[in-house]
């Protein structure tokens, strides 16, 4: 049999009652004002505001003025275990996630070496069941060693429990080698995530090709770098009938493709993440390597076809590729940096404060699209109802912090958020059924 | 001015300021005794990752011939080969408490970059594709010298655009200084969204002769094997500029190195037209006004409290 696709490390069950929350939970069709309360990290009862009481030994928690969303599930982090322990490891990466509101997170295999074998998973699981604070899968790579030339043993893989495959950081070059996979996959299943970049087109670019690559001189990445790959990727999955993933959306020209491929009844998901929904090359003016990433920051009209496609439901749902570099590895100069920021801790305050609270998307939508990516592997979503595991993250919307203002969770601190001033804190996150995070200074009252 | 960083940076009252001290310093060049106590007891330090004899030397001549005290470090042989981080290169010279720190790399911003790791003044000597400020002003002085003023002139780079800091800061300048910019060249080489400076683009040179300037660039010859064009027969027989294309009344300029029968045909570069040489004389010039203009004057102040993180 199988292994359970997500692991985690000793924790303790939670016995909680959280007192007159705005509980908010779109497929669970709550909206207001609730008691919950959670005994040995299953929601037990959900009822009228300040009509439960505490089990015996239940930390009681006030909610007042608090919203209770379903915990949030990112597809895709880089949690950099095992090899890269200086940017980030299981432990730092999943309390980093914990602190932003998640209570699940895929891995992704750039790792050195790459996971790429049953063994290196199995030991990568074993190490996620003491260190990680939330639960988490992982996805190994489709080629061996990332190098685009031979078929990883997917079907071992996916009894040692890889959630899916992908070569994220890198594109699967040759169609033939993916179109291997994708009917390799009739076998095995598990999802094709995929990183689409054309590198003969991307080459040596270490930011969008528009004016602002132009006035600074700096090699730039074409949005069709990304979108032919997705039209070539699409047709293929059609054909072979095979279940892929886009990851990181970036440009008007991959949504439309993605558009088209759904309509025409291929298998597809996609993703986007925070900064594509919130930044612009206009921001890399500055060649600050925090703004360095891949795909590349794009323009305007990218930034706003993400936030209409993430509002039609083109785009499935919201990944940080959560990505850590140390400081010493980013305070360089800009085309020498590596591709990558951080995201987990800042991407709800930052998509709440910049796109719910000026009425561009709809808090529930936002919810929504940042708690069904694990859905997309097959996944369960976090519910809050009776008899579920209790993920679910208590937030308060009114609290305004500084990014960054007090250090991070993460090892590193390339956030390309870092400095802004966000609206949105995550007081706690309960992740199957423990308490995987507490703001420092979230008092707990009656305990 | 604290530091040298880009065109950008500056507003055409700073660029005629230093064109004017740069006219100034000519006098000096043309004295038996070259040199004027301005800087005297200030130390420049040359600091170029990238190979360069002539920049290099024309910081290393403007320096001297204020009196300064010049240390020169090239990359290579140097602690760089040794794996050392631009940051800890910089706070190692730093420690020398140079008054000014010339640079040169290949990498887009450094120059912006290392003038938040020390207190002296940066001039930036070329970052990578992006910037070349001083050439630029030397390119403004030449003209200035040579046509009075440039508003209105009409001037065209030609070439490969895409991989200049040339081209760039000299877009920017001359636009600064009224003139009306056009870049020309192979469609490969002229970046995407470049007009967004503000030039017009062509990708033939039917019109150069609507010039006033003809700015040719180096062609370098690693761009073959890149293909960003097919050959440097074809490059030239559509974008050499040669006797056929350039006027008499044009005044043709490059940055130097030439490659002779490539982007210039003999017979043009020993022309009159041709200020190449007057380029290179004003280089010791503008650079010589530059160091003064950052140099003179107030003492450099101590450095803000090193960044807590990138900023």
């Amino acid at each position: 049999m199988a292994a359970s696709p997500l692991v985690f490390g000793p924790h303790t069950l939670a016995d909680v009652l959280i007192r007159d929350v705005h509980v908010l939970d779109p497929r669970a069709g709550l909206d207001e004002r609730r008691d919950l309360s959670v005994r040995a990290g299953v929601i037990a009862e959900i009822g009228p505001a300040r009509t439960l009481e505490p089990a015996d030994g239940a930390e009681v928690l006030e909610g007042e003025g608090r919203h209770l969303f379903p915990g949030f599930v990112d597809p895709h982090v880089h949690l950099r275990t095992p090899g890269q322990e200086h940017k980030e490891d299981l432990e730092t990466g999943t309390r980093a996630a914990a602190a932003g509101g998640f209570c699940a997170v895929l891995g992704m295999p750039n790792t050195s070496p790459v996971v790429d074998s049953a063994p290196l998973l199995r030991s990568l699981r074993d190490a996620a069941a003491r260190d990680a604070r939330i639960p988490v899968g992982f996805l190994p790579a489709i080629t061996r060693g990332m190098n685009g030339e031979e078929l990883t043993e997917m079907a071992e893989l996916r009894e040692e429990g890889a959630v899916g495959f992908t070569d994220d950081g890198r594109p699967v070059v040759s169609a033939g080698m993916l179109r291997k996979a994708l009917q390799y996959q009739r076998l095995c299943g598990g999802v094709l995530a995929l990183h689409e970049e054309d590198p003969s087109l991307s080459g040596k670019g270490a930011m969008h090709e528009g004016d602002v690559s132009a006035a600074l001189g700096v090699a730039g990445i074409p949005s069709v770098s990304e979108s032919t790959m997705i039209a070539r990727d699409a047709a293929l999955a059609g054909y072979e009938g095979g279940r892929i993933h886009i990851q990181h959306l970036s440009a008007v020209a991959s949504i439309e493709a993605i558009e088209a491929a759904k309509q025409a009844g291929v298998k597809i998901t996609c993703e986007a993440s925070p900064h594509h929904l919130l930044l612009t090359h206009e921001d890399v003016r500055t060649l600050d390597t925090r703004m360095k990433m891949n795909p590349p920051l794009r323009e305007e009209p990218d930034r706003q076809a993400l936030i209409a496609g993430l509002r039609s439901g083109v785009i499935d749902c919201v990944a940080t590729d959560h990505a850590p570099h140390a400081r010493d590895e980013k305070e360089v100069p800009f085309e020498q940096a590596p591709m990558g920021t951080t995201g987990l801790e800042t991407a709800f305050a930052a998509l709440y404060t910049e796109l719910v609270i000026p009425g561009i998307l709809p808090l529930e939508l936002l919810i929504e699209r940042m708690t069904v990516g694990g859905e997309l592997f097959d996944l369960p979503v976090p519910l809050i109802a009776p008899g579920e595991p209790a993920n679910a993250t208590l937030v308060d919307l009114s609290s305004e912090w500084t990014a960054g203002e007090h250090g991070w969770e993460s090892r590193s601190e390339n956030c390309c958020f870092a400095g802004r001033t966000l609206r949105g804190r995550v007081l706690l996150t309960l992740a199957a059924g423990a308490v995987a995070w507490r703001e420092r200074a979230f008092s707990v009252v009656g305990a | 001015m604290r530091h040298l960083l880009s065109i950008e940076d500056l507003d055409r009252e700073d660029i005629d300021r230093i064109v004017e001290q740069a006219a100034r310093f000519s006098e000096v060049s043309d004295r038996e005794i070259k040199k004027v106590p301005a800087l005297r007891g200030r130390m420049v330090l040359n600091l170029f990752y990238e190979a360069s004899t002539r920049t290099r030397s024309s910081f290393e001549l403007a320096a001297k011939r204020l009196s300064a005290d010049v240390v020169n470090f090239a990359a290579s042989g140097s602690s760089v080969e040794k794996g050392e981080s631009l940051k800890d290169t910089i706070l190692t010279l730093s420690a020398h408490k140079p008054d000014a720190i010339v640079i040169r790399t290949p990498w887009a911003g450094s120059a912006e970059l290392v003038s938040r790791w020390t207190s002296a003044a940066i001039v930036n000597a070329g970052d990578g594709k992006h910037e070349h400020p001083t050439q630029a002003l030397l390119d403004v002085y030449t003209l200035v010298r040579r046509l009075g003023k440039l508003d209105g002139a009409s001037i065209w780079i030609v070439g490969d655009v895409m991989h200049s800091r040339v081209a760039r800061s000299n877009i920017l300048a001359f636009q600064k200084m009224g003139a009306k910019v056009t870049v020309a060249g192979p469609p490969t080489l002229i970046p995407r969204g470049i007009e967004a400076l503000g030039c017009d683009v062509r990708y033939t040179l039917d019109d150069l002769g609507t010039a006033d300037v003809v700015y040719a660039l180096r062609m370098q010859h690693e761009r073959m094997s890149e293909s960003w064009v097919p050959s440097l027969r074809e490059y030239a027989t559509w974008y050499q500029v040669n006797g056929r294309r350039l006027g008499p009344r044009q005044v043709l300029m490059h940055p130097g190195p030439v490659n002779r029968g490539v982007e210039l045909s003999g017979e043009v570069v020993d022309s009159p037209q041709a200020v190449i040489t007057a380029q290179v004389e004003a280089g010791v010039v503008v650079r010589m006004a530059v160091l003064y203009e950052l140099l003179a004057g107030a003492r450099v102040p101590e450095p803000s409290t090193p960044e807590p993180q990138l900023a």
